[in-house]
């Protein structure tokens, strides 16, 4: 039955147009939120959150130290000086740790120094998502300890930002997970000074650094919207097969859980901050 | 006991199968098969050594996974005279994934905690395969707070996969159940020993790992991720974890060297299912001979010491310091008792 084997047509595949080649990127963004087409320079005038929406976009560490600092300026800066190596060969590691550099024209993933917000001396670190997904290793466990340790001489209060959504470095292996440890007993130290620690989480902030100096905060304050979360929303459905209610691990999800005091938008962060400083009576 | 085999075990055990085999069959033949049998068990005997000598990391982390691996309950009621179990976290459920209480060695009170698995499926349901809940950390904390309060010092056995990854723990905290426990335990005002025993799972280990002095058995693991997790990220296959078990460094002998742990305590060849009353009692010794040091040291001393000992670990280079590396002390003289150490860092993975 030659006539099942023969096609009558022929068929040719025509290739898709990209729809997104049609929109330059470096140009405009398309709000994930919204989905309208907005100007990039609408969105980084805007604190980098959507004007039609207010979704909040993901802030470079740099940009988010103009937002709260007075002045937009470290007093001093205490990050910076000390660089990351790569303890067990890991593959890759020093490919990311140069493409995190020229990402963000940072040293690792966070920065960290003394500022005033609000007039108020404080000592200020902030994660940058752009440096391998804001994970911690070495580097920021030592800076994060470092800023700490410092205000605990001081005497004055610590507000750390955490964008993180890679928790511990697995490059690092088992040294990151002891930089968990190494934040948290700091912390102990600032708590038993009675200095006043505020924990700013942005999205995402994920595994052992929600696991540690993220969640240890006198005052937790999260950004709208933002993932925070121990295991990953993927690793829950993979290993339990579970399936998990809409809104899981946002901001609003931990507010109505108990998690954390307040969602506070980027607009109102610095003003809120500098109310919360006024808060210990020295 | 029979035990479940590994699969790099399998014809070591199929050996042994057939000399007791030959053994039986020459028994009721009334036959004289020494010299045989005598053979066979020096091969025998050749084969253990090469099997169990030269483990891989990843064959070590399978014996630390085995499901016969005497779990917590075994060394609590192998180790203490008497043991009281004390349960839940007084808010919310009983985590049986964490187990706790008040136990004597020597005839002195001490709280013991540990996250427990099962031997079997049954006990593992029961137990939740020993991923504990916020609860269990929670748990612990109160338990670690009795003995700040009554000044007996804490042992910790740490045994688990990780903390539960599912909707029950992200709703009510573990991540915060986790920190605080880093972050009370580094200040506790007691002694404090960690004792790995099998699986350490990331940070759900570490959540009750923070301690004075931390020891493990030499076919117990620790890594911040699995080697399945890890492979799945770099190669998008998780049938390579062996492959990156290799890059980890989460045995033994390689955590002795980064500084993470404090002592190695040994196994008999093949894991300590071979012969768990041995090694409970080498981690009985260990921590009398641990708690004793410590028992001698100021509340000051114990806080101070716990301190410094997490806060040195990292590796990295800085800019003020004319040396390149601030790192914990390599501590290369000291001769790993599982006999799987190896030494050089410099290892091509690609």
């Amino acid at each position: 039955m030659d006539w099942f084997r023969k096609p009558k047509y022929m068929t040719v595949r025509v290739p898709k147009k990209d729809k997104k080649a049609a929109i330059p990127e470096n140009l405009v963004t398309r709000c994930p939120a919204c989905n309208e087409i907005i100007f990039n320079k609408e969105i980084e005038s805007a604190d980098r959150t959507c004007p039609k929406c207010n979704h909040h976009f993901h802030m470079p560490a740099l940009e988010r130290l103009r937002l709260l600092a007075d002045n937009g300026i470290f007093l001093e800066q205490l990050s910076g000086r000390i660089k990351a190596t790569d303890p067990l060969g890991f593959p890759g590691y020093q490919e990311k740790l140069e493409k995190g550099k020229k990402n963000t024209s940072l040293e690792d993933a966070v920065i960290g120094g003394i500022c005033t917000v609000g007039g108020i001396r404080t000592g200020l670190a902030i994660t940058d998502f752009g440096f391998m997904g804001g994970s911690m290793g070495s580097v920021l466990g030592e800076e994060v300890a470092r800023l700490i340790e410092r205000c605990c001489q001081e005497k004055i209060p610590v507000i750390i930002v955490s964008s993180s959504g890679g928790g511990a470095r697995m490059q690092e292996g088992i040294i990151s997970l002891m930089q968990m440890a190494k934040t948290s007993a700091a912390l102990a130290r600032l708590a038993e000074a009675g200095l006043l620690f505020v924990s700013v989480l942005a999205d995402p902030t994920g595994g052992g650094v929600t696991a540690s100096f993220a969640m240890l905060g006198d005052i937790i304050i999260a950004e709208p919207n933002a993932l925070i979360m121990f295991a990953g929303p993927r690793v829950i459905e993979q290993t339990i097969r579970q399936h998990l209610p809409k809104r899981f691990q946002r901001a609003e999800f931990l507010q109505e859980h108990g998690m954390i005091d307040m969602i506070v938008k980027r607009q109102d962060l610095k003003k809120t901050l500098a109310r919360l400083l006024t808060v210990p009576r020295s | 006991m029979a035990h479940e085999n590994l699969d790099f075990e399998e014809s070591l055990v199929e050996l042994e199968r057939r000399i007791d085999e030959l053994k039986k069959f020459s028994d009721n033949q009334r036959l004289d098969m020494q010299e045989e049998i005598k053979r066979m068990e020096e091969r025998a005997q050749k084969l253990r050594r090469e099997t169990y000598e030269q483990l891989t990391p990843w064959q070590i982390v399978q014996i630390s996974r085995h499901l016969q691996r005497p779990h917590t309950l075994d060394y609590i009621h192998g180790m203490f005279e008497d043991f009281m179990e004390m349960h839940g976290d007084r808010a919310f459920i009983d985590d049986r994934a964490m187990v706790g209480g008040v136990a004597w060695l020597n005839k002195k009170p001490l709280i013991v905690i540990g996250t427990q698995k099962g031997k079997d499926t049954k006990e593992n349901i029961a137990c939740n395969f020993g991923l504990p809940l916020p609860e269990g950390y929670r748990k612990a904390l109160r338990l670690m707070k009795f003995a700040e309060k009554f000044n007996l010092p804490v042992v910790t056995l740490v045994d688990t996969a990780g903390a539960f990854p599912g909707l029950e723990g992200e709703e009510r905290g573990v991540a915060e159940a986790i920190a605080r426990n880093l972050r009370e335990m580094s200040i506790l005002r007691i002694p404090v020993v960690v004792v790995i025993i099998g699986e350490g799972g990331s940070g759900g280990a570490l959540g009750i790992g923070v301690g004075n002095r931390v020891l493990m058995l030499a076919n117990a693991s620790y890594t911040v991720i699995t080697p399945e997790g890890c492979a799945a990220i770099l190669w998008k296959d998780r049938n390579q974890a062996p492959r990156a078990s290799e890059i980890l460094r989460l045995t033994a002998p390689d955590l002795k060297q980064l500084g993470i742990i404090d002592e190695i305590i040994g196994e008999p060849p093949g894991g300590a299912h071979h012969e768990p009353a041995f090694v409970i009692e080498g981690v009985k010794q260990a921590l009398e001979r641990h708690l004793g040091e410590l028992s001698k040291k100021s509340v000051k001393q114990l806080q101070d010491e716990r301190y410094e000992k997490f806060r040195r670990i990292g590796f990295y280079t800085d800019a003020d310091l004319p040396k390149p590396c601030s790192s914990p002390p390599a501590n290369e003289d000291t001769a790993p008792a599982g006999g799987n150490g190896k030494p050089d860092k410099k290892k091509k993975h690609d």
